[in-house]
């Protein structure tokens, strides 16, 4: 081989992301204008019918739904997860290690599995709800399972360890003489973080709250198993029309618009923030 | 000569200081006066930073106490010692530009906007950086960051100046520079700086007084023409131009003798073994032996740095003794390797010393 033909390497690379990433997404956004059939499959002639579907307030408020979900996971998880990840970047090589390994532990097991856990917890005469009553606090069972909280604890559970890493990553990087600098120069603890630490590991932040934004914009199956039916995600929705409901068009079309509500809600976040170098990221 | 009628401005009272089971600081005491500058000279590992550190509330001292202006600070924390410190990887704020680095202590006191802008601008004429306001620190050389880590420090006026080898990470061109700007600095000032370095030609070029410090104490503090022509100890002449150190016992006025010949001392009282700080620029080389005293020595090697040539012989006529060395500026030194010859020195230029814990030759 030549040596100006190195790039021929990556070809397969750019093939591959070609044909099985922007291809498909390709794919859905032609389907959503199609027509449905009403049995399996559609038919390929243009309408826009699928979007005016959308307008009925059923959907409308499962898009609003979805997004309140999406906006109140990640800021508990900014407010959870920005002290443990500061936390557990400020322990010594060994703490570090060890805490990384058991915020780890939990993906060697399925998240369905998981899941069905929490559902053990929170049941009515479940673990939290046989505590509390054991410690006197409640006489009657507490009903979290299939609320919009069990939804909540849910979502931020599953997505906390990205928040957690992505914090950590930027607050390990720290250089912390830059902290005594501000002491040195008139800062009290709380000035100097606020000023210089939060300044400094912003854009870990700033991933972390990516990273459990867009995920939970989509995952539908916690909201499924944990809020019964009561909670319906546009996740839940696409996954209903595409396999129940046989309306692939529709729910094409669904997913067309969750993506590009994602899409403009990062491009705002982005500005507002005016961050343009989120760690690890872009 | 030091000033005694200014009142100290920092005092250090027996500070001592431990890290896990290592003690870096054993009871050190020191008072500084207003207007001075003082360095701590000493090896890595001597507690010079921690000292500074200290003196900053960046750590807290296990005993002992620091008063600034006669006012105990001991447990105040940084923010409320009216001292700054300019670190030694300068720590400049990456998400600041170079106003915002040098008004950051400013904008904490709430100053306001006009008057902040105002003196920032001064700052910047002190250490000659107009025009650079808008920089980000990774946009500026070595030599500019140091600046503007200096004039950060020094816009809150702090009673001291804390610098913690600030010139480490610069060329030798630059660091003489520096050297001569800093000095010039704490003049126009007035402000008592606090220096630490393990350079001892920083610390002579700069100091008023030099401070040389060994494994947590205080070995030596004095001018440096007092460090420098009366060491106290065999490390601080050793460690202050580099002197030769050679022990004997008393043979007549001012005349000592070992293994390796006679040498001439000070005068010395009592009959034990004396310790001797000999400069190698101060040695003199015959090729016979004839004078009174007389050491005899063979060459091994010679080399040539900084402007200064070194001989290095062993003492002994078959050159089988310790070492020692003589120095000459320029590179024309009428020495070759594997010549025997006798050393010799006036006596006044050889000071006697104490002895290190370790073996001395």
């Amino acid at each position: 081989m030549k040596r100006d033909r190195w790039w021929l390497c990556i070809v397969p690379l750019y093939a591959f992301t070609l044909v099985f990433v922007l291809g498909p997404v390709l794919y859905m956004v032609a389907v959503s204008f199609a027509r449905n059939t009403g049995g399996y499959g559609f038919q390929w002639s243009f309408t826009l019918d699928n979007f005016r579907k959308m307008r009925d307030p059923v959907y409308l408020q499962c898009f609003q739904q979805s997004l309140l979900l999406a906006l109140s996971t990640t800021v508990l998880n900014v407010l959870i997860g920005y002290p443990f990840g500061y936390f557990m970047a400020r322990r010594s090589p060994r703490g570090k290690r060890l805490l990384l390994f058991l915020i780890m532990i939990p993906f060697w097991t399925s998240s369905l599995i998981r899941l069905y856990g929490w559902l053990i917890l929170l049941q009515a005469r479940g673990v939290l709800n046989r505590f509390l009553m054991w410690l006197g606090m409640i006489d009657t069972p507490l009903k979290i399972l299939y609320t919009y909280p069990a939804v909540l604890i849910g979502m931020v559970y599953g997505l906390f360890p990205f928040m957690v890493l992505a914090v950590y990553t930027s607050v390990e990087k720290m250089d912390w003489t830059l902290v005594e600098a501000a002491r040195d120069l008139g800062a009290s603890p709380l000035r100097a973080f606020l000023t210089v630490t939060l300044k400094l590991t912003l854009p870990g932040l700033m991933s972390g709250v990516i990273l459990t934004f867009v995920p939970s914009m989509g995952l539908f199956f916690i909201a499924d198993i944990l809020g019964g039916n009561k909670i319906v995600l546009v996740g839940s929705l696409i996954q209903d029309q595409m396999t129940r409901g046989s309306n692939q068009p529709f729910a094409a079309a669904l997913a067309l618009i969750l993506s590009v509500m994602t899409t403009l809600l990062l491009w705002l976040y982005r500005k507002v923030t005016g961050t343009s170098d989120l760690e690890g990221m872009f | 000569m030091r000033k005694i009628e200014t009142p100290p401005v920092l005092v250090l009272r027996e500070v001592t200081k431990s890290f896990g089971q290592t003690p870096v600081l054993k009871g050190l005491s020191l008072s500084i006066s207003e207007g001075e500058f003082v360095t701590f000279l000493g090896s890595s590992g001597c507690g010079k930073t921690t000292t500074l550190r200290i003196v900053a509330g960046l750590e807290a001292p296990d005993s002992g106490a620091v008063l600034l202006d006669g006012e105990d600070v001991t447990a105040r924390p940084p923010e409320k010692r009216n001292v700054n410190t300019v670190f030694q990887s300068y720590a400049l704020f990456p998400h600041l530009d170079v106003a915002q680095n040098i008004g950051y202590g400013l904008r904490l006191r709430r100053v306001d906007r006009q008057e902040i802008r105002q003196r920032v601008a001064e700052m910047l004429a002190l250490v000659q950086l107009e025009g650079f306001e808008k920089r980000r620190a990774s946009e500026l050389s070595g030599g500019q960051r140091q600046r503007v880590a200096i004039a950060r420090a020094l816009i809150n006026r702090p009673k001291v100046l804390l610098l913690d080898e600030p010139l480490g990470a610069l060329d030798l061109q630059l660091r003489r520079q520096m050297q001569i700007e800093l000095k010039r600095l704490q003049k126009q000032l007035g402000t008592t700086f606090v220096y630490v370095t393990h350079d001892q030609e920083e610390a002579i070029n700069m100091s008023d007084r030099i401070v040389v410090m060994r494994d947590g104490r205080i070995e030596q503090a004095g001018t440096p023409a007092e460090v420098y022509d009366s060491p106290r100890t065999a490390y601080v002449a050793r460690f202050i131009g580099s002197a030769n150190i050679l022990t004997g016992v008393p043979a007549g006025p001012c005349l000592l003798k070992n293994e390796y010949g006679t040498m001439r001392t000070p005068p010395v009282e009592g009959s034990g073994q004396v310790t001797l700080a000999v400069r190698g620029e101060n040695i003199r080389f015959f090729r016979e032996g004839g004078g009174d005293a007389a050491l005899r020595a063979r060459v091994t090697e010679k080399s040539y740095a900084g402007g200064m040539l070194r001989v290095f012989l062993r003492l002994g006529a078959d050159g089988s003794g310790p070492e020692l060395t003589i120095s000459r500026q320029g590179i024309n030194v009428d020495l070759e390797p594997g010549e025997s010859v006798f050393l010799d020195w006036p006596a006044a230029t050889a000071a006697v010393v104490e002895p290190d814990e370790e073996v001395e030759p």
